[in-house]
């Protein structure tokens, strides 16, 4: 029954074809299509400039952070999963390795205030971005996400959802010394 | 006490179909009658259990059996009660049922269709057939079970999603699964030749009209999800590329292939091995289309809850199948002759070049659609694949096989003249080409993507209208009637799909071309002119529905002053999950449709009463696209319906009969 | 992806349609809509930016008329966006070489198709006048057999 082996190799080009086609998806299904990584890892950080959560009438500039290796936390008081991650945050705050800075996400100051009143308030400082413009520039698109910015203000690495003990100690904290030596 | 019937029923069902797949096949390859004969009982009796489980699910939804996780998590005492029942297939499980009783379904109806096959080939068929159902069977049993218990059970139910609710949704999933689902009966006939070793006229013969049915509930079910979509969703699109529309589509590319090359090898002997790898790569797609909707691993908007062990099992189950029978393939092709020897220019070589178009755009679509997933997997970035690309690529491919289409059928078999095919079809081409020209001035604004496409819909009428014509012609003499009638219904089918083509591509064409969409903020009482029609928003009332609130808008459509129609889109928020669903209105005319659906309310929620957005689209034409579907559906079960077949069914049939009397 | 807050947000609910307060001009939503149709939404991922209702949707919906009205063009509002989320954002993917495949295979495919219909076409015209003519009577027999057409 066997054709010459020349014709069995032309006619096996879509099993070929179909192996391929299985370790892709195969590979596919470990993945979550959803998340969409930044542009900015390794680009300077956007910009800002924003009133204090705390004390509307001092600004913080992402410049004035020039220097430091910092993460910037994006979180509003009617998002879900930011308790998920608050616990870990208020630990992290508690160790000192590296200042945590809120961006407060289209959030009323207020609400937010309270928020952190009840939760406990692990931030360095919060800033208020209410209309969700620096949200934009840093390509927000879900709420909580992290940003880690090193001393020359680039940034390094986004955690996209809820920090997870995972993340913080296989990927974040280890680059985070690294980045200040 | 009748989910857990139901569940036994389908643990009862695999074992009757792992015997089904596993004895038969050993039968033909020992030569043993009496195991091969096993097969047609098995097959009945698998589908007598299976829709016995289906039966089931669908009692707990009935009636309301929310102890049932699958009811509990889909249904809702509020739902109509035919919404209840739609609701059996309307979560992932349910589905999953339904493929399933389709599947036993088939094969039930090839074990009652195939007395006059050899014994050895019925028996190979119904066994591959039996080795799909375990596959499935598995499936559901172990990571998809319908009949799970909630204990303790939820006192009501979290309601079927309302976009569900709908009846395009309620006969979509069964049309469809009925044309995913038949493309298993091809397969199995092709991996049974492929087993026995004989690939020759007589099994395209056999396997032919189960694929035509099959091609054409499958043309019917995505026509009507994409009606579904254009009324539900509120944007008055029709198709967008999505993965799991794609997911249809490509299984519809292949098989139209596989209708087309099926032909040629009954007819000429040609083509053996491609046909039967278009027989493979037809149902591989639906698999596919399976695992793609069901498994996460795209972004889609079907809304099956997704979970890795489901998608582990089916890619598994698929690398078994799938990748089994091109292994088969591989082995047995080679040895597969040429068949009948053909011309350059010959309906054959045209026929060819179809299947080549088909299968290089239905690889177009595999790639765009796992394009972001390649890159992804090789960690190179993610991109979206949008309709943007698929225009692009689409429609040049598959320009010159719709101009093939006029041609072909024309064409003789084997060797077709140049000259003569000119002579015949000049005529055509000039009425298509000048139409196609002038029709756009008339039509309001001539652009060179009008004017082809109306020039390749067109071209289709006129062949048709040629073909039709010499064929009364060649028909001998007597009355008109009887030369129509001398025939066969396969050739009128071939001709309405054709036909069916056409109209679609002017559907397309048109609403491409000339609609309008206007996104706008109304006043109450204010009046809007788009296009050559003024429309009055006169406010929103609530009212109440059966399981939801609703805000109806009133909308009057004029038309050089006179009232033609008063549109009431809604907008409905579902009472048991919250859900908020726009219903369009639409006024509906053989030359296009006048769409209006409302926004939100300009003043935030609390003021309904108000100005609000409303969106009002004028789509020229745009229901031809439907009816071109289904006019190809339609011309799919004319084919089948040829007296050769209906001979043959009624012989079979009474054959059944009389077997069964005389047990 | 659980409890992210947008997630819910994607129902099939239309998007708030205008929402800016400049005066209204046909030409520029007509503009904004076929930009915003090529756009993907980040949260109601299989939406264009244009139909989604999530609240990102309508930011940049607004941040898009923004820069519109600023007199960008097109593709500098299209930068825009990439530079923030990336080219997530395209439904019309870039040309660029991890995207040739994408772009150059269907035409290639065909190229190759049409090839192989030439290959195929010689090699039977070849196999045919190497085969010994076939019996007429047999073959006439054959397709009255399996033809129920006339011929045309």
């Amino acid at each position: 029954m066997m054709g010459s082996p020349a014709k069995t190799l032309r006619w096996s080009i879509p099993l070929a074809v179909f192996i391929v086609l299985v370790a892709f998806l195969w590979a596919g299904l470990g993945r979550d299509p959803h998340e969409v990584p930044s542009p900015l890892i390794g680009k300077p950080a956007p910009a800002f400039e924003l009133a204090l959560l705390h004390d509307a009438s001092r600004r913080l500039a992402a410049g004035d952070l020039k220097g430091k290796v910092w993460l910037l936390n994006v979180w509003a008081s009617w998002c879900v999963s930011c308790r998920v991650e608050h616990p870990l945050l208020l630990q992290l705050a508690k160790t000192n390795i590296v200042p945590v800075y809120g961006l407060d996400y289209k959030d009323k100051p207020e609400d937010a205030r309270a928020w952190l009143a009840q939760h406990g308030d692990p931030y360095t400082a919060s800033i208020i971005d209410s209309d969700g413009k620096v949200g934009i520039d840093y390509g927000v698109y879900g709420v909580p996400e992290t940003f880690l910015i090193d001393k020359a203000g680039v940034v390094r690495y986004k955690q996209i959802g809820p920090l997870t003990i995972e993340a913080l100690q296989q990927k974040i904290l280890p680059l985070v010394r690294q980045l200040q030596q | 006490m009748i989910p857990e019937l139901g569940n036994f029923a389908l643990i009862v069902a695999l074992l009757v179909a792992a015997t089904q797949g596993v004895v038969p096949m050993l039968g033909a390859a020992l030569n043993q009658p009496r195991m091969m004969a096993l097969a047609r009982p098995a097959a009945r009796m698998q589908f007598v259990l299976v829709a016995t489980a289906f039966a089931c699910l669908a009692w707990s939804f009935a009636s309301n059996d929310f102890s049932v996780q699958n009811v509990a998590a889909n249904s809702n005492s509020e739902l109509p009660l035919h919404y209840r029942i739609a609701a059996t297939w309307g979560s992932h499980e349910g589905s999953l049922l339904l493929w399933m009783l389709m599947l036993a379904g088939w094969s039930c109806a090839v074990s009652v269709f195939s007395r006059n096959l050899p014994g050895a080939l019925a028996a190979r068929v119904l066994s591959v057939m039996g080795l799909i159902g375990v596959g499935f069977l598995l499936f559901l049993l172990f990571t998809s079970n319908p009949f799970a218990r909630l204990i303790p059970p939820a006192p009501e139910g979290r309601d079927l999603n309302p976009l569900l609710q709908d009846p395009g949704m309620v006969f979509h999933p069964p049309l469809l699964y009925m044309g995913y689902v038949g493309f298993s009966v091809a397969f199995a006939f092709a991996l049974a030749a492929l087993i026995g070793g004989r690939l020759d006229a007589t099994w395209a013969r056999w396997s032919r009209p189960w694929t035509t049915v099959a091609w054409a509930f499958l043309t019917a079910g995505i026509a009507l999800g994409s009606g579904w979509a254009y009324y539900t969703l509120g944007w008055g699109g029709w198709w967008f590329w999505d993965p799991v529309e794609n997911a249809s589509f490509m299984p519809w590319l292949t098989g139209t292939a596989l209708i087309h090359s099926l032909a040629v090898t009954e007819k000429r002997g040609a083509f053996r091995s491609w046909t039967v790898l278009l027989a493979i790569l037809a149902f591989s797609l639906s698999l596919l289309g399976t695992f793609l909707v069901r498994s996460g691993v795209l972004t889609s908007v079907h809304a099956f809850a997704t979970d890795p062990a489901r998608g582990v099992f089916i890619l598994v189950f698929l690398a078994i199948v799938i990748g089994g029978s091109l292994a088969l393939f591989a082995w047995r092709a080679g040895a597969v002759g040429l068949g009948g020897s053909f011309a350059l220019v010959s309906r054959e070589s045209m026929l060819l070049a179809n299947n080549i178009v088909l299968i290089v755009a239905m690889a177009s679509v595999l790639l765009g659609t796992l394009y972001p997933l390649f890159l992804d997997a090789l960690d190179l970035g993610k991109i979206s694949v949008g309709p943007p690309y698929f225009d692009a690529v689409f429609y040049p491919l598959l320009a010159p096989a719709v101009f093939l289409m006029g041609v072909g059928p024309i064409a003789r078999w084997n060797r077709a003249a140049v000259p003569e095919l000119a002579a015949r079809l000049k005529w055509a081409l000039a009425v298509a080409l000048v139409s196609a020209l002038l029709l756009p001035f008339v039509l309001g604004r001539w652009s060179l993507l009008i004017a082809v496409g109306l020039f390749l819909a067109l071209w289709l009428f006129a062949t048709t209208a040629v073909n039709l014509w010499q064929r009364i012609k060649g028909s001998g003499r007597g009355s008109l009637l009887a030369r129509l009638a001398a025939n066969p219904a396969s050739y009128y089918g071939m001709l309405l799909a054709h036909l069916g083509v056409g109209i679609f591509i002017v559907g397309v064409t048109l609403v491409k071309g000339y609609e309008i969409e206007r996104d706008v903020r109304v006043d109450v009482g204010e009046r809007i002119a788009v296009g050559a029609y003024e429309f009055t928003f006169l406010g929103v009332t609530p009212a109440p529905g059966p399981n939801y609130r609703a805000l109806v808008g009133k909308v009057e459509v004029r038309r050089d002053g006179r009232l033609i129609e008063t549109l009431f889109p809604e907008k409905r928020i579902y009472n048991a999950s919250g859900q908020t669903m726009t219903i369009a209105a639409i006024d509906t005319a053989i030359s296009g449709d006048r769409y209006v659906s409302l926004g939100e309310p300009v003043g935030g929620d609390g003021a309904i009463t108000g100005a609000w957005g409303v969106r009002i689209y004028l789509k020229p034409f745009v229901d031809w696209i439907w009816l071109g579907a289904f006019v190809m559906a339609f011309g799919g079960f004319v084919a089948v319906s040829d007296r050769r077949y209906r001979l043959a069914v009624r012989r079979r049939l009474a054959a059944l009969v009389g077997a069964t009397a005389g047990e | 992806m659980t409890g992210r807050r947008w997630v819910g947000a994607c129902l099939f609910a239309l998007a708030a349609v205008g929402g800016a307060a400049e005066p209204p001009s046909a030409a520029l939503d007509a503009r904004l809509k076929r930009l915003e149709a090529e756009l993907r939404c980040l949260v109601c991922q299989n939406q264009t930016l244009a139909d989604s209702n999530a609240d990102l949707a309508g930011d940049l919906r607004r941040e898009v008329r923004e820069l519109a009205l600023a007199g960008r063009t097109d593709d500098e509002i299209r930068d825009y966006l990439v530079a923030r989320y990336g080219d997530f954002v395209l439904y019309d993917p870039p040309l660029k070489p991890t995207t040739w495949l994408l772009w150059f295979a269907p035409f290639t495919l065909l190229a190759g198709g049409g090839l192989l219909w030439w290959q195929v076409l010689s090699r039977r015209q070849r196999a045919a006048s190497a085969a010994p003519p076939s019996d007429p009577v047999a073959e006439a027999r054959a397709r009255a057999l399996l033809d129920d057409e006339p011929p045309p």
